[in-house]
């Protein structure tokens, strides 16, 4: 049953690369990666079910935070060309 | 017991076949905003339902613990990000497609 959701995770992560690969504008390419990253904690989640090791959990927590401040990071040097640039009002 | 089974086997079937609608979705959508919401499906719903289907299986431990904290995580940041990028892309200018043949 895990192998079933393990299946179903690997072929969503197939098809946010296919449009991250083809997307027109930067920011499909954004959203793909992070939908990426997210469907990656899910495949570590399951993958500690699958194998019986318990201390996968804790990657895959860290794994959410590191997905959130990477997508925002991106956006930020997508829009500003400069990480510590000051927010325009 | 094998209500628990049967309950975390149709909430980890379910949240995958959502994943993968949503990955259609992502791939087959005209424009930009609608894709948006092709990838938030996944990040709402499929996640938390296959996350649901993992605390079935796992029982009153830590494990449960650590699933819910990385739902309740998921669920304050993968809306924060989508509202960020489609904010972005909005007043970085990029437009919605609209068709004339919908509107009445």
């Amino acid at each position: 049953m895990f192998i079933a959701a393990m299946i179903g995770i690997l072929v969503t992560m197939a098809l946010a690369l296919c449009r991250a690969l083809l997307g027109p504008t930067v920011y499909d390419r954004i959203l793909s990666v992070n939908m990426f990253g997210t469907k990656t904690v899910l495949f570590i989640a399951v993958l500690e079910f699958l194998t019986g090791r318990p201390d996968f959990l804790d990657l895959a927590l860290i794994y959410v935070l590191i997905n959130f401040i990477g997508t925002l990071a991106v956006l930020k040097f997508v829009r500003y060309n400069d990480l510590g640039a000051e927010p325009e009002e | 017991m094998i209500i628990i089974d049967i309950l975390s086997w149709i909430c980890l079937i379910l949240g995958s076949i959502l994943c993968i609608i949503g990955g259609l979705g992502l791939l087959r959508l005209p424009d930009f905003y609608s894709r948006l919401h092709g990838g938030g499906i996944t990040d709402s719903l499929g996640a938390g339902l296959i996350l649901i289907g993992l605390m079935f299986q796992s029982g009153l431990t830590m494990v449960t613990v650590k699933l819910a904290m990385i739902l309740i995580v998921l669920f304050i940041t993968s809306p924060t990000s989508t509202h960020a990028l489609g904010k972005a892309a909005l007043i970085s200018g990029l437009k919605p497609v609209v068709t004339d043949e919908h509107i009445d």
